[in-house]
């Protein structure tokens, strides 16, 4: 065998490899959140479509940082919240229009879908659709601290070392609201925003004392309330239903300011690779019996139209406790953020945090 | 210590040196009966010895005999299990070895390599608390004495293994100490520094008049620069003496075997009469010789018989007017190393080898291989010892030439 | 001729046997950093020349506060990891043989064995207020309440100290296995009381051991980002905590390279002069 036969089956033998590995395994790069994809889901998605799934649990900061810096690349779905999508765009271009013919709406509530393409459309093309929704408020030990009933109160001296929150920017967000300012009608007017931002900082300042420890991680949160360290957070409703199913004490509460609803949504990274598989998912999980199992896992519910029914009655009547028809009426879902505002959080927290 | 009192501790030395030589000799090291056990094993047998001020003292043994144990316990890194280390009158049990008055030049002489030569040499002073400028003045006059004036800027790297061996000494004999401890310092040198190094430390001891005690197993160190060796065996002294009492009169086997060269022979008395024995050896000559030992050797006793190689005359002819023991050997090998050339002969009769010194006459000069030659000592140059007293040697080394 | 084949021959032999550090120092330290100098040094907004992130760290107290502070705190850090260092290494290197040396030396390395995350989870557990030492305290009717042991500057000092020990004990047991017992001694036996040998012959020694533990120490402890978040809570304030902050939550690339590079040259000058302050040099040290 002479040399040039060695090389040209080489290269050949090399070229095979690669071919399959790029047919054989078809794959799904899922950027999402824990709890939004549990193993049974997966499992039956790739019994039907044999579409493997490989999924990296992030947060919102940490999935735009990572596609900012890959310019889009690197995974084929991901699942920022609906404020982050528009701006980002905007700022990075890091994602990829939807093509809504795609999906099949008839899956989705129309109400949420429509609100979510309202938010995250941009230059008339549309980013994002929806997936799961939820709400940030308080969860309160209520044989300790039934008083506390909105954010400012989880500064009542009375709770002085027992209560815990995060230092990001919904904690800035609702306490505003709390304060009785409109945060988001001064998301055009930036002088506006940061002079209630100062404000909202100067409250937090005073309030570090009462703080135990600022939560990053959700299992931080719930280990301080489980272990009664703390006896009111304010953190994701999930969470707080998630202990009450331990302890009947502890619930999530809606503050009398209002939550502050969000929506998870779906969007295609700029490179995505397998779009197609990314469509499948996304009319795969919001199947309202798929939907319902995500409700499970992650705690949350879906913008799935009819998942409600699968549900656990137990999850529902928590739901309904924390609730009422007027605090549903009183959730502030977060609009899209504009450029530059967090910027303005970015310094007030950072101060917050070296006072 | 102030700095007023340092001449008057010279003054007092010296004028008890003088008053050593006119009355009988002080004692500066007093051992008795000391003993180090190990876990399973004894280092030192209950050992004891005296040593006189301004004397060098040697502690000879192969290694393993316990001399290093024994330098150990004078330095106080190791505790005897009993007996008593006296020295000048004080006893040492439960003193430090910081507050010893004792130093120790180490085997690879631990000059401490983070300090050059004069801070190496004033280490000891500074921790006597002395003065800066008098530290100054004494680092440079005990440098000036090993004659090493000058050099107390440089680092120990720079230095050569000669020099070095002398800043290991000053650094210790700048403190005055009533003993130095040497632990084989010259074991690292090569040949011809060694050579050099022992006449040279014979000279420094004696300039500076300290008692040093010095171990070694080789034993030309020794018998070169003591005016006592203790001969150290299996944790005991074998025998102390002069290097010339250990040359000519050892008092056991061990002794002859490791003190210089000898022919050795293992055999049985045959008979005996005033003047000598006769021994038969093992490989079938006989030979005359005198017993060492004060035990009277009687016939059928086993012995070890020790002829050193310098002891025997050697001929070309046989010799009419014969000593005691002649035998006519073959010449095997002839080892040329100039005046110190030997003869390696084949005894005709045994088979069996005998190690004599080349004589230096013209009758010699074209001595060959399988030449006949023949080899004559007296009684009293075979030195013959009851096997009793060698129990612990090993019997394969019979009939060769130990080396000491 | 062939003298020049071969010696071209070896010419080529070196720069392969030199391609793989080469290509580590360009690849994996030299080029990263370039792109970090470029996104600090170039406004994003008109892409022209602009220093403005460097001067934002020295304009807002905020950041050369909490660059201050964490450089100090690792200095302490480092000064306590070597003040507890050193009597174990002594012991490991000096005092130990044989088998009980290796199993104590291995104890050393034992809480290597787990992330750093979960080591320092561990110290959580045992800390808070619900934890461990607080229930131990309560049952031992020292503590008439819970204890909250965590969130302090001090357990910061405390999870620093105990992630960067094998760093310094290794150093220090290599330099103190070399000094042979015969000149500790010598010290002794030339009149030295503990205290002497100690500052005059066991440290002298160590200094290389020292001094190369101390730099991967601070170090380690300037760039920490684990423990003095988790163990610090409301007031760890860090200043990887900044440029990780300013890199993911803030998408402010610009002002987290150049708080990157600021970290690397202001640390890198710290050493320098913990090195001229105690007469060291840095090829001394890792010659």
């Amino acid at each position: 065998m002479n040399k040039k036969t060695i090389l040209s089956a080489s290269i050949m033998l090399a070229g095979a490899l690669v071919a399959s590995s790029t047919f054989a395994a078809e794959e799904l790069r899922l950027l999402t959140w824990g709890g939004y994809a549990p193993k049974e889901v997966i499992e039956q998605f790739e019994k039907e479509t044999g579409i493997k799934v490989k999924v990296t649990k992030s947060n919102n900061e940490e999935m735009i940082s990572k596609l900012k810096a890959t310019r889009g690349a690197g995974f084929d779905l991901a699942q920022p919240s609906q404020d982050r999508v528009a701006s980002a765009q905007q700022d990075f271009n890091i994602y990829k229009p939807i093509d809504l013919s795609k999906i099949d709406s008839s899956q989705f509530i129309s109400s949420m879908l429509d609100a979510t393409r309202g938010q995250s459309t941009v230059d008339g093309k549309v980013y994002a659709v929806p997936h799961v929704w939820g709400s940030s408020g308080l969860i309160v030990n209520r044989s300790i601290a039934a008083d506390v009933k909105d954010y400012t109160d989880l500064c009542d001296s009375k709770y002085a070392g027992k209560v815990t929150y995060r230092l990001k920017r919904p904690t800035l967000i609702g306490f505003a609201f709390a304060m009785g300012e409109d945060p988001f009608a001064a998301y055009s007017d930036p002088a506006k925003y940061k002079q209630i931002m100062e404000k909202v900082g100067m409250k937090l300042t005073d309030c570090k004392a009462n703080v135990k420890a600022y939560w990053s991680g959700g299992d931080a949160m719930l280990s301080l309330m489980r272990s009664g360290e703390t006896v009111a957070a304010m953190a994701w409703d999930a969470g707080g239903w998630k202990l009450n199913s331990d302890n009947s004490d502890i619930t999530f509460v809606a503050p009398k300011s209002g939550a502050l609803g969000w929506i998870d949504t779906f969007v295609l990274p700029r490179k995505t690779k397998n779009e197609a598989a990314a469509y499948q998912w996304i009319n795969f999980v919001m199947r309202p019996e798929i939907a319902a199992k995500i409700t499970e896992s992650a705690g949350n519910f879906t913008a799935s139209k009819g998942s409600d029914k699968f549900v656990d009655a137990k999850k529902k009547a928590q739901y309904q406790e924390s609730f009422s028809a007027s605090d549903i009426d009183n959730i502030k879902w977060y609009p899209p953020v504009p450029t530059g505002l967090e910027k303005i959080e970015g310094k007030i927290l950072d101060r917050v945090k070296a006072s | 210590m102030s700095k007023s009192s340092m001449p008057k501790s010279v003054t007092s030395k010296t004028a008890q040196s003088v008053a050593s030589d006119l009355n009988p000799p002080n004692i500066d090291l007093a051992c008795e009966n000391i003993c180090k056990q190990f876990a399973g094993f004894t280092a030192v047998d209950n050992v004891s010895f005296t040593i006189p001020q301004g004397s060098f003292f040697s502690i000879l043994g192969p290694s393993g005999c316990g001399k290093t144990t024994l330098l150990r316990m004078l330095a106080g890194f190791e505790h005897p299990s009993s007996g008593d280390i006296v020295i000048k009158g004080q006893s040492m049990l439960g003193v430090q070895p910081n507050k010893r008055p004792v130093n120790m030049v180490f085997q690879h002489l631990a000059l401490f390599p983070t300090m050059n030569i004069e801070q190496n040499i004033g280490y000891g002073l500074r921790r006597l608390g002395v003065a800066k400028p008098e530290i100054v003045q004494r680092v440079a006059a005990v440098l000036a004495r090993v004659g090493l004036a000058g050099s107390g800027n440089k680092e120990v790297g720079q230095l050569s293994g000669g020099q070095r061996q002398r800043i290991a000494l000053a650094r210790c004999l700048v403190l005055n100490p009533t003993l130095l401890l040497l632990d084989e310092p010259l074991g690292a040198l090569d040949l011809k520094l060694r050579e050099h190094m022992k006449i040279e430390l014979k000279q420094l001891q004696k300039e500076f008049g300290t008692t040093f005690v010095y171990i070694t197993h080789d034993q030309s160190e020794a018998l070169v620069m003591s005016d006592q060796i203790a001969v150290m065996n299996q944790g005991k002294f074998e025998q102390v003496g002069t290097p010339h009492q250990l040359y000519y009169q050892p008092r056991t086997a061990f002794v002859a075997g490791f003190v210089g060269d000898s022919n050795r022979w293992q055999g049985v008395v045959d008979s005996s009469s005033d003047q000598y024995l006769s021994i038969k050896t093992s490989d079938g000559l006989s030979i005359k010789g005198a017993p060492q030992n004060a035990a009277i050797l009687s016939s059928g006793e086993a012995v070890e018989l020790f002829v050193r190689p310098e002891a025997i005359n050697v001929s070309r002819e046989p010799q009419a007017a014969v000593s005691d023991n002649q035998f006519k050997c073959i010449v095997d090998t002839i080892l040329f190393d100039g005046a110190k050339s030997q003869i390696i002969a084949i005894e005709e009769q045994s088979g069996g080898k005998i190690t004599v010194i080349l004589p230096q006459t013209a009758d010699f000069y074209d001595l060959k291989k399988s030449d006949d030659l023949y080899l004559q000592w007296t009684a009293g140059q075979a030195l013959c010892f009851s096997v009793d007293n060698l129990a612990i040697e090993s019997a394969d080394e019979t009939h060769s030439v130990s080396e000491g | 001729m062939s003298a020049v084949t071969v010696a071209k021959k070896i010419r080529l032999g070196l720069w392969l046997l030199l391609a793989p550090l080469f290509l580590w120092l360009v690849l994996l330290i030299i080029l990263p950093h370039f792109e970090l100098l470029a996104f600090s040094l170039i406004d994003p907004e008109d892409q022209g020349f602009t220093f403005e992130f460097y001067l934002e760290f020295f304009q807002e107290p905020l950041y050369w506060r909490t660059f201050l502070r964490t450089a100090v705190m690792s200095i302490l850090a480092t000064i306590l990891t070597l003040v507890i260092a050193f009597p174990v290494a002594f012991y490991i290197a000096k005092m130990l043989r044989g088998r009980s040396k290796g199993i104590v030396f291995a104890m050393c390395l034992i809480p290597f064995w787990v992330s750093e995350l979960v080591r320092t989870f561990g110290w959580m557990i045992l800390l808070r207020e619900s934890g461990v030492i607080s229930n131990f305290l309560q049952w031992s009717g020292l503590a008439s309440g819970p204890v909250e042991l965590l969130y302090t500057d001090a357990t910061i000092m405390l999870g620093l100290v105990y992630t960067s020990m094998l760093f310094m004990v290794v150093p220090l047991v290599s330099t103190l296995d070399s000094l042979d017992d015969s000149y500790i001694e010598a010290g002794y036996d030339l009149g030295g009381s503990n205290w002497d040998v100690m500052r005059e012959i066991i440290i002298p020694h160590a200094v290389p051991g020292i001094v190369s533990g101390c730099i991967i120490v601070f170090m380690l402890s300037l760039g920490n980002y684990l423990t003095p978040v988790l163990l610090g809570g409301k007031d760890s304030l860090w200043f990887t905590e900044q440029i990780y902050t300013q890199f993911i939550t803030r998408f402010n690339w610009e002002q987290g390279s150049a708080f990157g590079l600021l970290l690397l040259l202001l640390s890198s000058l710290i050493v320098w002069a913990g090195l001229k302050a105690t007469g060291q040099s840095f090829t001394k040290t890792m010659g």
